[in-house]
C-alpha cells in the first residue's frame, strides 16, 4: 500500500477550499495550516500562464524530517504517510528546517503538526478532508499499488511532475500538467 | 460632516444588558434529532449532524452542520443530494463556521443616543422588549402620519422575506435589494425582453455538457458560485472550449484556450462584431433562427458595417481572433454558452450589453438545449395562509417608474425617494434595513449618507456590526444561519428539489431569528392574523406536509428532489415552442424596446476614458470572501485578510511602486480611500485599469479584524451611469491615482 495524492494544475482554482476543509477537520488553530495554495505567472501581459496548485507535505519516500527527528517522534505510517506522534514530539523544530517544502508548523501547543492525508478518515475508507471538499475535483488520492484507485488511474493518462524533485526527496503528491 | 444627525457612530455600548425573552419562543430543537445514519457509524464518531442551507452567499447550497458532544459546532459539510453543491461547499461554505463564532457578532439589541450639545451620538443596549416597542411604535407613527408606503425595506437573503412579509402586512411595499439593481438586474432585464424568461438562480446553464463557455468579464473560479465551477471543471474534463473575454488575466482565463483581453468598456462591440461573422458567414444555426426568433433580417441589416476589423480599432482584439472564436461557437452550437454573467452593473448600457449576449444565444440556438441553456424547473411552496395584503397606494413600481424594464425595486430610486429635494411625489421617511451593508453594496456614498441623514427613523438587522450599523437608530441582533430555522429553499434547477435550515445550536449571546423580530413587531401592530403561528417550524411543517413531506423527513434529509412536471429539460428536434415575449419568438429584434422608444437592437456607444495618470478601477471577488459580510469572519480572514490593488508592472515603474507599498486612491472626484492599500504588482492586469476585491476597507472599530484592512472600492465610485432600461447603477467608469504618502499627514 503506497498512499499518494494527484493534483489536476489544469482545474485548480486556488479557492483555498482545501485549505479551510483541512483546519476544520482537523482542529488546526486559526493562523496555521497544513495546506496552502501557490500562485506562479510567468510572461508578459497579454502573453501569460498561471498556475494555482494546492500544496501539503509530500510524503516522501526519502524523508529528511523522518531522517533528522531526534525523538523518533517524526515516522512513517502505514502506506507511507509521514505523521508526527504528538507525545514524542519535543519542539526541536529539527523536522521543520529540513523540510524543503516547508510543510510543518509548530502547533501553538509545542508539538509540530503536519498534514497526516487524514489518517483518521482514510483508515475508515473516507477520502481526504480537502480532496471530499474540493469544488473543482482536481484532487485524487488513493494506493498506488492498486491500479485501480483513482490516484492510479489518472495518472495513467496524464502528465504530471513533482515540487523540488532536486531535493531527492522522492515526494508523493503529483501536480497534472 | 459631524452636523449630521444620522452621523456614523461605532457600536459603543453604554447602559444596561439586554434582557431576553422567553427561550421557548424561538424554537431551538436541538434534542430530538437523530445522529448519523446508524449504517455510516464510522463517520458519526458522537458527533450530530442537523441539515441547513448556507447563507453566506447566494448560491444555498444545502449542508451539514456537525455539532460534537459538548453542543459545539465543528464543521459543515456539503450536503451529496443537493444540485447546488453535491456534497461540496466553496470555502465560505466550508468557513462559515466562522459567522457562528465570530466574537464581534452583534450580541444584545441597541438604541441610539442622541448626543447633548454637539457630542458624538451613542448606542446603548437595550432588551428585545425595549427595541421591538419602539420599532412598532416608530412603524405605527409612521404608517398613521405618512403611509405605511413611506417606511421603506432594503433587504437581502432569507431574513430579508421574513420582513418582507411583514412590510407587506403593514401595507409597505416600498421594498429593494441591491441584488436588483446593484448586480444581476440588466441581465434579467435582457433575458426577460429576449427569451421571455429571467436567468434566475442558479443560472440555468448546462456547463456540464457544453462543448464552448464563452465569459464576458465572468470570473468563475474567483466567485464561487459552487455547483457552476463544479461544472465548469467537469467540463474542462471533456475538453470544453472556454473563451474568456477579461481586460484581467482571470483565473478561469488561465484556464481557456482564448483569453482575449478586450480593453475595458468596450464589449458591445466585440459581441456585434461576432454577431457580424456569425451572420455574414452563415454560422448560425438556421433551422431554429427561423422556427424560434424574430427580426433576423432588421438584425442582419443592423450588424453589417460592424465587421471584426471595425471592433479591432475598439476593443484593441485582432479581427482573425475574433474571427477564429466565433466559428470555435459556432462550431460547438447549440452545445455551446454565452454566459450572461451575475454581476453586471458596469457602464450603465449594460441591459442592452446582456441583450447582445442573449442575441447571441439565440443566433446560436443554445435555448433548451443540451450544453446550451436548459429549460429551468422549481417547486412551488405553498404560502402558510395569512389574511389578504392591504393595498398600497404606492410602492417600489411608482419610484421605479420612469425605468420601464424594472421588474423589481430599484435601490438607488429608494435612495433618491428619501432626500427631499431629489423625491418626487412619493417620499420615503424610514428605512428598515436587513441583512444588505448598503454603504458598501449602494454606490455613490454622499447620495446615501444624505438620505440616510434625512430620514426620520432607520433599523439595521444584521448579525454583524457592519458599517451600516453605524447609521441606524435601532439595531437588531440576528443569530446566524446555523442557529435558526428559515424560509424552505426551492429554486430554479434542472430538477426541482428543496432543502431546509433548522438551528445545530441555540442562538449565541441575545441574538434572535428574523422570522420571530417580524412577528413580534407584527403583533405589536395588531398584524397577529398574518403571523399565526408559535415557532416557525410550524409554518415549515405545514407547507411541507402540502409537499408530501413532513417536518420530521426534512431533519432527517435535508434535501428533497421532486419529479419534473413541465417536460423534458430540453427541446426535442422542431419541438414548438411559445416564448412569453410579445411576438411569442426570442426577439433578436426587441418589439418592447421598439414600442418603448428605446435601441431595438444594441449599439456601442464609447464611454470615457481615463486621464493620464488614471486608471479605472475594476473590481471583482476573491473565491473566500463575498459581498463585505466575510471580511471579518475569523476563517476566511485568516485565507485573506485585505484586499491588494493589481497594478501591471509598466505602470508601477512609471511611478515607482513596489510590491507591498501601501498607496491610498484617489478617484476622477477627488475621492480618496479612507485607508491605504497594498499593492500587488503583477503581469496578470492591463496597463489602463487596476483591480481590487470588493468587501474590504470596514470603518467599524467593531470589525477588529477586518476594521482598516485593506480599501474599500465603492467609497471611490462616485461616478454612476444609470441604466435607462431597468435602473441599474454602472459602477465601472470609475478612474483613481496613486497617492503614495499618507493624505492625512499631508494635509495636516
Ligand atoms: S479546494 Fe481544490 S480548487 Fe480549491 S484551491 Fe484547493 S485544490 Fe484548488
Ligand atoms: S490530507 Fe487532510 S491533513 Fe492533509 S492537507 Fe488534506 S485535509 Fe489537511
Ligand atoms: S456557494 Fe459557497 S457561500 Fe454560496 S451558498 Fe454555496 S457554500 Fe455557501
Amino acid at each position: 500500500m503506497r498512499y499518494a495524492m494527484a493534483i489536476d494544475t489544469n482545474k485548480c482554482v486556488g479557492c483555498t477550499d482545501c485549505v479551510v476543509a483541512c483546519q476544520t477537520e482537523n482542529n488546526v488553530p486559526i493562523g496555521y495550516c497544513r495546506d496552502w495554495i501557490t500562485e506562479t505567472v510567468d510572461g508578459t501581459y497579454p502573453n501569460i500562464e498561471i498556475e494555482l496548485r494546492s500544496e501539503r507535505c509530500n510524503h516522501c519516500d526519502n524523508a529528511p524530517c523522518v531522517r533528522c527527528c531526534p525523538t523518533g517522534a517524526s515516522q512513517v505510517a502505514d502506506g507511507g504517510i509521514v505523521i508526527t506522534v504528538e507525545d514524542e514530539c519535543i519542539g526541536c523544530g529539527a523536522c521543520i528546517e529540513s523540510c524543503p517544502y516547508e510543510a510543518r508548523y509548530t502547533h501553538p501547543d509545542g508539538y509540530v503538526d503536519k498534514c497526516t492525508f487524514c489518517l483518521h478518515r482514510v483508515k475508515e475508507g473516507e477520502l481526504p478532508a480537502c480532496v471530499a471538499v474540493c469544488p473543482t475535483k482536481c484532487m485524487y488520492f488513493g494506493d498506488l499499488e492498486d491500479p485501480n484507485s483513482d490516484v492510479s488511474k489518472v495518472m495513467k493518462f496524464r502528465k504530471y511532475k513533482t515540487l523540488a524533485p532536486e531535493a531527492g526527496t522522492d515526494p508523493h503528491i503529483f501536480y497534472l500538467i | 460632516m459631524s452636523t449630521n444627525r444620522r452621523q456614523f457612530i461605532k457600536i459603543s455600548a453604554l447602559g444596561t444588558g439586554g434582557v431576553a425573552m422567553a427561550a421557548s419562543a424561538y424554537g431551538f430543537a436541538g434534542s430530538f434529532l437523530s445522529v448519523f445514519d446508524s449504517s455510516d457509524e464510522k463517520k458519526s464518531i458522537n458527533m450530530k449532524r442537523y441539515p441547513t442551507y448556507c447563507e453566506v452567499c447566494f448560491w444555498k447550497c444545502a449542508a451539514w452542520t456537525h455539532v460534537n458532544e459538548a453542543g459545539e459546532i465543528v464543521k459543515i459539510i456539503g450536503n451529496d443530494d443537493d444540485p447546488h453543491c453535491n456534497g461540496r461547499l466553496c470555502p465560505r461554505g466550508t468557513g462559515g463556521i466562522g459567522m457562528y463564532n465570530d466574537e464581534d457578532r452583534l450580541k444584545t439589541p441597541l438604541i441610539r443616543v442622541k448626543a447633548e450639545d454637539g457630542g458624538e451620538d451613542t448606542f446603548r443596549e437595550a432588551s428585545w422588549e425595549e427595541a421591538l416597542d419602539l420599532v412598532a411604535a416608530k412603524m405605527k407613527d409612521i404608517g398613521d402620519y405618512y403611509g405605511p408606503e413611506s417606511f421603506a425595506l432594503l433587504k437581502h437573503g432569507s431574513s430579508g422575506k421574513h420582513f418582507e412579509h411583514l412590510f407587506k402586512s403593514y401595507g409597505s411595499d416600498t421594498i429593494g435589494e441591491p441584488a436588483y439593481a446593484q448586480c444581476r438586474g440588466p441581465r434579467e432585464a435582457a433575458f426577460a425582453t429576449t427569451f421571455g424568461s429571467w436567468v434566475g438562480s442558479p443560472e440555468p446553464t448546462d456547463i456540464r455538457d457544453t462543448k464552448c463557455l464563452v465569459l464576458i468579464g465572468s470570473h468563475i473560479g474567483e466567485n464561487m458560485h459552487n455547483s457552476q465551477i463544479q461544472e465548469v471543471s467537469d467540463a474542462i474534463d471533456k475538453d470544453v472550449t472556454i473563451i474568456t473575454v477579461d481586460p484581467r488575466a482571470s483565473t478561469v482565463a488561465s484556464k481557456s484556450k482564448y483569453w482575449l483581453p478586450i480593453k475595458p468598456a468596450t464589449d458591445i462591440a466585440l459581441l456585434l462584431a461576432w454577431m457580424h461573422v456569425i451572420i455574414y458567414d452563415k454560422l448560425y444555426d438556421e433551422a431554429y433562427v427561423k422556427k424560434y426568433t424574430h427580426g433576423f433580417e432588421e438584425l442582419k441589416k443592423h450588424v453589417a458595417n460592424y465587421t471584426p476589423e471595425w471592433a479591432y480599432g475598439i476593443t484593441t482584439l485582432e479581427p482573425a481572433q475574433i474571427r477564429k472564436t466565433a466559428v470555435e461557437m459556432a462550431n460547438a452550437a447549440p452545445a455551446v454558452i454565452v454566459h450572461p454573467g451575475r454581476h453586471v452593473t458596469w457602464y450603465g448600457d449594460d441591459t442592452q450589453r446582456e441583450r447582445a449576449i442573449a442575441i447571441l444565444n439565440g443566433l446560436l440556438g443554445s435555448w433548451g438545449k443540451r450544453g446550451g441553456f436548459y429549460l429551468k424547473e422549481k417547486i412551488k411552496v405553498p404560502k402558510y395562509p395569512h389574511p389578504p395584503y392591504p393595498h398600497p397606494q404606492w410602492s417600489w413600481e411608482n419610484l421605479g417608474e420612469k425605468y420601464p424594464l424594472a421588474q423589481m425595486g430599484v435601490t438607488n430610486e429608494l435612495v433618491n425617494a428619501s432626500i427631499p429635494e431629489l423625491a418626487g411625489e412619493h417620499e420615503i421617511k424610514a428605512w428598515f434595513v436587513s441583512g444588505t451593508n448598503v454603504t458598501k453594496s449602494i454606490p455613490n456614498k454622499k447620495v446615501l449618507e444624505k438620505a440616510m441623514d434625512a430620514i426620520e427613523f432607520m433599523v439595521v438587522c444584521d448579525t454583524m456590526p457592519m458599517d451600516v450599523t453605524g447609521y441606524a437608530d435601532v439595531v437588531l441582533p440576528e443569530c446566524t444561519y446555523l442557529e435558526r430555522y428559515d424560509g424552505i429553499r426551492s429554486a430554479t434547477n434542472r430538477e426541482p428539489s428543496i432543502a431546509l435550515r433548522m438551528p445545530a445550536a441555540p442562538p449565541k449571546y441575545d441574538s434572535k431569528p428574523s422570522w420571530w423580530m417580524a412577528k413580534e413587531i407584527g403583533e405589536r401592530l395588531g398584524l397577529g392574523d398574518y403571523f399565526d403561528f408559535d415557532k416557525y417550524e410550524d409554518v415549515i411543517d405545514w407547507q411541507l406536509q402540502k409537499m408530501g413531506s413532513s417536518l420530521e423527513e426534512m431533519q432527517r434529509i435535508g434535501v428533497k428532489k421532486f419529479p419534473r412536471t413541465s417536460g423534458p429539460m430540453y427541446f426535442e428536434d422542431g419541438e414548438d415552442f411559445e416564448f412569453a415575449t410579445n411576438t411569442g419568438k426570442i426577439e433578436l429584434f426587441s418589439t418592447e424596446l421598439d414600442e418603448l422608444g428605446f435601441d431595438p437592437m444594441p449599439v456601442y456607444t464609447p464611454h470615457p476614458e481615463p486621464e493620464e495618470g488614471y486608471y479605472r478601477l475594476n473590481y471583482g471577488r476573491a473565491p473566500m470572501h463575498t459581498f463585505s459580510r466575510t471580511a471579518n469572519n475569523p476563517n476566511l480572514n485568516d485565507l485573506m485578510d485585505e484586499n491588494v490593488i493589481w497594478i501591471n508592472p509598466k505602470v508601477a515603474k512609471n511611478w515607482s511602486i513596489k510590491s507591498g507599498q501601501e498607496i491610498y486612491l484617489k478617484n476622477q472626484d477627488g475621492i480618496v480611500s479612507s485607508f491605504p492599500i497594498k499593492v500587488r504588482v503583477t503581469e496578470r492586469i492591463r496597463w489602463d485599469s487596476v483591480y481590487m476585491v470588493h468587501g474590504f476597507g470596514h470603518k467599524n472599530e467593531k470589525l477588529s479584524r477586518a476594521h482598516g484592512r485593506g480599501a474599500n472600492d465603492t467609497e471611490l465610485i462616485s461616478n454612476v451611469k444609470i441604466d435607462p432600461l431597468m435602473g441599474g447603477t454602472g459602477m465601472r467608469g470609475n478612474f483613481v491615482t496613486f497617492l503614495t504618502d499618507n493624505p492625512n499627514l499631508v494635509e495636516s
